[in-house]
């Protein structure tokens, strides 16, 4: 089931055009990952889907509705960059003040204790260190009990360990069955956590896959470098349909080639009583398919 | 408990949790009372200012001093402050309504408001002996329409700063004007007459006028009720037109 469609979505502040026409659909229970340079117009995309924004043309349907429907409030979750609470406002006051916006609250308690807010309950949001404001920023999003949960740059500013932390988290948020949108500039984070990936650029989608559908896409293929325990012929491993190419350097072999590449050199080794030492596999990444997709790389800025 | 209520007890939290601007709304006024009241010559009844006290002007002064403190200093620095750090954006994500949080806001200003003027009123009577308003409708009316003209104009200034710190600047450098005109310094019935139909335009001016008539029984003057009528209705709209919720 799809529950965010978007279709020819378009929007400009004064003479800058953020969104030149996006299209993409969100299935229902999928971690959906909007990858992109800063400015590419992922923030102003998900806003719209929001509601917090108005499109200049194009449809937004989210959970077959106008975004700016009131009752979508309850049904979508939204994590903002850049938002702060009150300073002052204590982590348990903004958890009860939140659950009182909605019909159906989650277990803030619970929901606490999961993101390991437990102990700062009563700590005041300008005394919690950035990785606690994240997390309860992503608290406040879950506690409505969502069923579309839109995160926009939630790890950001976050430590390695902390980042890891979240992940698991939005993990176990779609295992109960929400929806999770995720805007990111991460590649790593785009790759582990994501079904399918939304690249946009410059204010157009270039490419929806799976990360490795994304990375397949790009990459001509694979290579594999070894030093081979005794002498061997260019020839044993040319015939194989999966090699391309095969080249020297000193008492390296370079392969390169596709498909199961790795276990059909590896089988020709073996069967020739070749040992490969140390053996390296370069595979290209998600990082690499976005440098090739957008024609730079997610981390300049 | 309705989502209304809540906000307005979180934003009492909050504003507890300030305490320059409880001291400056809630204790400062019945502390200038008492300071003026300490005068001998301002408890000793003068022509000047038609056979009344000036101690007995001040009750009324403290009670715009009140108004103005909390919806010209305090108020628009919170909302324009939500603003800038987006937490009205963050609230326009949820089924809360940021307008909510606005109203929230003045109506905890309005709560601390009357227990301020209530604390002001029984200093004056307790200490003093000045008599408590005679005409209590119309002294509630004066109170009110004060309130709305002082914070309509609040919200017009938090409409047009672009952050708190900017709010609280704009606010306070009206705020002295303001409080000139409502006899802070000198009371308005000691006005040269000039000086005194000025002040019968300005919004303070008005408030004040309104509120001491209220004070000494009579209904207050239609010209003073208009004014702060005016005040409510042009700020208001321009603060509801202009108001940007990022």
């Amino acid at each position: 089931m799809t529950v965010i469609e978007i279709e020819e979505l378009r929007k400009r502040y004064g003479d800058t055009v953020a969104v030149a026409g996006v299209s993409l659909a969100v299935e229902a229970g999928e971690i959906f990952g909007i990858l992109g340079p800063n400015g590419a117009g992922k923030t102003t995309t998900v806003e719209c889907v929001a509601g917090l924004r108005t499109p200049d043309s194009g449809t937004v349907r989210v959970l077959g509705r106008d975004p700016r429907d009131p009752a979508l409030r309850r049904l979508v979750g939204v994590q903002l960059q850049e938002s702060r609470l009150p300073e002052k406002m204590a982590v348990r006051e903004a958890l009860e003040l939140f659950s009182a916006f909605y019909p159906d609250p989650a277990d803030w308690r619970r929901l606490a204790a999961e993101l390991g807010l437990d102990g700062k309950l009563g700590t005041r949001f300008g005394k919690l260190s950035g990785g606690q404001k994240q997390r309860l920023s992503i608290a406040l999003a879950l506690l409505g009990n969502p069923r579309i949960a839109i995160l926009d740059e939630l790890t950001t500013g976050l430590d390695p360990q902390a980042r890891r932390d979240t992940w698991d988290l939005i993990g176990a948020v779609r295992d109960r069955g929400v929806t999770v949108v995720l805007v990111t500039h991460f590649m790593e984070e785009a790759e582990r956590l994501c079904d399918r990936i939304a690249v946009i650029d410059a204010g157009v989608v270039v490419a929806v896959d799976t990360p490795a559908g994304l990375v397949e896409r790009v990459s001509a293929g694979q290579r594999v470098r070894f030093r081979p325990s005794a002498p061997i012929d260019d020839a044993l491993l040319t015939v194989l349909p999966e090699v391309d190419r095969v080249t020297r350097h000193g008492s390296q072999v370079e392969v390169d080639g596709h498909g199961n590449l790795v276990q059909v050199v590896a089988a020709t080794l073996a069967a020739h009583r070749i040992i490969a030492h140390d053996l390296r596999i370069e595979q290209a990444g998600l990082d690499e398919a976005f440098v090739r997709l957008t024609g730079r790389g997610a981390r300049e800025e | 408990m309705s989502v209304f209520v809540q906000l307005t007890r979180s934003e009492l939290r909050l504003f507890r949790r300030e305490p320059q601007i409880v001291f400056f709304s809630l204790a400062f006024p019945s502390i200038l009372v008492l300071i003026v009241g300490s005068i001998p010559a301002f408890r000793e009844a003068d022509d000047a200012i038609g056979g009344l006290r000036v101690i007995d002007l001040y009750v009324g002064i403290a009670t715009v001093l009140t108004l103005a403190t909390l919806a010209l200093q305090s108020a628009p620095m919170v909302l324009a402050g939500y603003r800038e750090s987006g937490f009205l954006r963050r609230l326009a994500t949820t089924p809360a309504r940021p307008i909510a949080l606005l109203g929230a806001q003045v109506a905890m200003c309005l709560l601390t408001a009357l227990a301020s003027v209530s604390l002001v009123l029984i200093v004056g009577r307790v200490v003093f002996g000045v008599a408590l308003p005679r005409q209590p409708a119309a002294f509630l009316l004066a109170f009110l329409l004060t309130a709305g003209a002082a914070f309509a104009i609040g919200l017009f200034i938090a409409a047009l700063a672009p952050s708190g710190k900017a709010a609280n600047a704009i606010g306070t450098l009206l705020f002295f004007p303001a409080m000139f005109f409502a006899g802070l310094w000198t009371p308005r019935e000691a006005f040269p007459g000039f000086l005194r139909d000025i002040a019968d335009l300005t919004p303070l001016g008005a408030g004040e006028r309104a509120v001491h008539e209220a004070t000494s029984g009579s209904w207050p003057a239609w010209g003073a009720l208009a004014v702060l009528g005016a005040y409510v209705v042009v700020f208001g709209v321009a603060a509801a037109r202009l108001f940007r919720w990022e």
